[in-house]
């Protein structure tokens, strides 16, 4: 009984969230003479094709993957904002080394993956050292070295023999050969292939809720964020913590540039997506930092992006979803928040009684 | 005991000419402070020292604002949209209430229901971008000028100022190169030089902020809010009315900011006009330490770096010479105070630097394009230390809670 009033409590949140963004939207989309009922049917229409389908499991795989890396600094009070420009330099180093490895995938895959991880966690790192030797804010850091990294990208692509030209007027690192890339899986009624990452990120997912419930670690994490002073008072070395977690999170961050570069561009060019490391917070922040709740927040949010895709046909711009995806943020944020009111006022109250009873039992 | 802060400014501010004026002779880089590299720099100063100035309200009353990159995207288009119909006078009006509203639905976010105010902050981001992408290609798409990421343009113009009388003789100095004196006239010509209305406006908003936050009753109480809103209460301040006005000024100056760039910058509102200012603005204000004389230096060092990666090639080569030598110099104060490792590190750095300088003979925009993240994180690792923000910022307050 107990346990189903935790479950229910916890789903009462995010459903109380997604309902009011939806009406907010519909709000805004009546309000510029739009048919909410078009729009949604039209998205639901669109995203339930086979096609679209597999476009949102590879879409989802990036953004669980990039949450995962935010989530792991969430978990203690560390604000990664820096997975963007995390995994943009980890995704270019791996494509740069990737292009020109002629080994078979079982060995060029783990190669370019090791590449990614320890370029984004050195990249990390060096706001986990700001942060534990000098005191700098790891939110203005990070910031300043997705800046950082973006210059240095571009220096590399554009004027280094990094970059090549791989069309006409378009400079990208050389294209991985076949053997490195990622094969993939394609649904029936369907030619879009699915990422064979996916079956990495679902690796680190249940990586990560070992590590964070059943390593002394992750206890130490989980009690780092819960309660510092309490921490350091039992023993944890707070320093090695943010450091290790810095780098810990980073090296999952450079995993994010990867689905797309081993599963579809097989080139890392100035093109490359930019902005999976901010949905990674919001979706972070959704999931609640939880294995399965990101997993459902990245599967929303992809559908969201995909299934906009054919809106604009119908007369409404697509970007109504980004609406859509921000107000569930504040929402869902909101909404835990009351939930949380209301049930550290439960608990005063059942206090209150069970103490009352006993005196009047005394 | 009160610190004389004013003679060490402008010393720091006369050492730092001279060293321009070492920089430019040696380099030969006659640009780095010319009448236009000056005016362009002030002017690319003036939008990032606004959304500085509002992370400074925000941050003052103890909230913590990430979101003033997306006030100020709902800035851009209010200008924009208001403007291209109404004038620019109007747009500029409609960039600060949409930025204010911006601010307003933050604090409810974070004072009202005390959630995280750095995943408040994401959120604002991300509600402004989508909103004015989507209103864009919804309202200007059919415009006649217009597009689906940018309005037709703007009607009207702000005024703006030349001091000729001032700014033409200097100009003339300015040009004829002479150590030292060509760089200050260059300096104060490009001060009275096509003085946009806004950049007045802006640099009275830093006067009066000072002027309001550390010499009133009103921002004393503001400021307790974020030093120790549990004591503030106590004594009968109202703290979630001071955090509400906070950060509403905050999203009205970021607001502003915006409207700087879609009127004075540019004429019109476009996609990602904003390009990460806000957040630069919040680098300022922290590398200002929380104080609004130093994030106006700030803003200022800033727009001075990004205008010369828009310039002259031979700029940039002057402006890794220029961060040399101050890194040199920097480096012997450390040593000359007994800092030992600290003055060694900065040292080999500059050793580095100056053999780069001196083996190449142009360097890549990309070297301007990071210089103003890397100066910041430099003087943040330097000065973390002696930096002092607001002793509550970024912790939620509830009203009756102890702490």
């Amino acid at each position: 009984m107990n346990y189903l009033r935790r479950a229910g409590s916890s789903l009462v949140a995010p459903l109380l969230a997604l309902v009011l963004a939806m009406a907010v939207t519909s709000i805004i989309l009546v309000a510029f003479g739009s048919d909410v009922g078009t729009v949604f049917q039209q998205m639901w229409f669109y995203g339930s094709q086979a096609s679209s389908i597999a476009l949102i499991l590879n879409l989802a795989t990036t953004y669980y993957l990039s949450a995962i890396a935010v989530a792991i600094g969430f978990k203690m009070n560390l604000f990664n904002i820096g997975v963007n420009g995390q995994y943009l330099l980890g995704g270019m180093a791996a494509a740069a080394v990737a292009g020109h490895l002629s080994l078979p995938g079982y060995l060029a895959i783990p190669i370019t993956m090791l590449v990614a991880i320890v370029v984004a966690a050195l990249w990390a790192g060096i706001a986990g050292w700001l942060k534990v030797s000098r005191g700098v804010s790891e939110v203005i850091s990070t910031i300043m070295l997705n800046f950082i990294a973006l210059g240095i990208i571009s220096y590399t692509i554009i004027r280094t023999n990094i970059g090549e030209e791989i069309a006409v007027n378009v400079r990208g690192t050389r294209k991985i050969p076949t053997s490195g890339q990622m094969p993939g899986f394609t649904f029936p009624n369907s030619d879009t292939q699915v990422y064979g990452f996916i079956f990495i990120a679902l690796f680190v997912g249940i990586g990560y809720w070992f590590i964070l419930n059943r390593t002394r670690f992750g206890y130490d994490l989980r009690a780092s964020g819960m309660s510092p002073s309490a921490a350091v008072a039992s023993g944890v070395d707070s320093k090695k913590m943010i450091a290790i977690t810095m780098l810990i999170s980073g090296g999952i961050a450079g995993l994010v540039a990867l689905p797309d570069l081993l599963g579809s561009s097989h080139t890392y060019t100035l093109n490359f997506p930019n902005g999976y490391g901010f949905t990674g917070i919001a979706i972070a922040l959704i999931g609640r930092n939880n294995p399965l709740g990101i997993a459902f927040g990245a599967l929303l949010w992809a559908f969201l992006d995909v299934s906009s895709q054919q809106l604009d046909l119908v007369g409404v711009p697509q970007e109504i979803v980004t609406i859509l995806q921000g107000v569930t943020v504040l929402a869902v944020v909101i909404a835990y928040e009351i939930v949380r009111r209301n049930k550290v006022k439960a608990q005063q109250r059942d206090v209150g009684l069970a103490l009352a009873t006993q005196e009047a039992g005394a | 005991m009160k610190k004389r802060v004013l003679p060490r400014v402008l010393l720091l501010l006369s050492g730092g000419l001279l060293l321009l004026s070492i920089t430019r002779v040696l380099s030969g880089a006659n640009d780095l402070t010319s009448t236009g590299t000056m005016s362009a720099a002030f002017g690319l100063a003036v939008p990032i020292g606004l959304a500085g100035l509002g992370g400074l309200w925000s941050e003052r009353a103890g909230v913590a604002n990430i979101g003033l990159e997306g006030m100020m995207i709902l800035g851009t288009f209010g200008a924009g949209w208001a403007g291209w119909q109404y004038g620019a006078w109007v747009g500029l009006i409609t960039a600060v209430i949409f930025g204010a509203l911006g601010g307003l639905l933050f604090g409810v976010a974070t004072v009202t229901f005390g959630v995280d105010q750095i995943v408040a902050g994401t959120a604002i981001n991300i509600l402004g971008l989508g909103l004015t992408q989507f209103l864009a290609k919804l309202l200007f798409t059919t415009a006649p000028g217009g597009g689906a990421t940018q309005s037709p343009l703007i009607y009207g113009e702000l005024p703006t100022f030349s001091v000729s009388a001032i700014s033409s003789p200097l100009t003339q100095l300015q040009q004829k190169n002479w150590f030292l004196i060509s760089d200050v006239s260059g300096m104060i010509s490009g001060l009275f030089y096509q003085l946009s209305l806004l950049t007045i406006l802006t640099v009275a908003l830093f006067g009066l902020t000072k002027w309001i936050l550390w010499r009133t009753a009103f921002g004393l109480r503001l400021r307790s809010a974020g030093e120790n809103p549990w004591a503030a209460e106590s004594l009968g301040v109202r703290v979630n009315l001071y955090k509400y006005l906070a950060v509403t000024i905050s999203g009205a100056l970021a607001g502003l900011a915006g409207a700087y760039l879609a009127i004075v910058a540019t004429g019109v509102y476009r996609g990602g006009q904003t390009a990460g200012r806000g957040f630069i603005g919040l680098a300022t204000m922290i590398f200002g330490n929380w104080r609004p004389g130093g994030t106006a230096v700030g803003a200022a060092i800033f727009g001075y770096i990004d205008t010369l990666q828009l310039r002259d090639d031979a700029n940039i080569r002057g402006l890794v010479l220029f961060g040399t030598l101050l890194i040199v110099v920097i480096a012997l104060l450390l040593l000359k105070s007994g800092r030992r490792n600290s003055g060694i590190a900065f040292m080999l750095f500059g050793i580095v630097m100056g053999s780069a300088f001196l083996s190449a003979n142009s360097f890549p925009p990309e070297v301007a394009q990071v210089a103003p993240y890397l100066t910041t994180l430099i003087v943040l690792a330097t000065a973390a230390q002696r930096l002092r923000p607001p002793s509550a910022d970024g912790i939620p307050y509830r009203k009756g809670e102890t702490h």
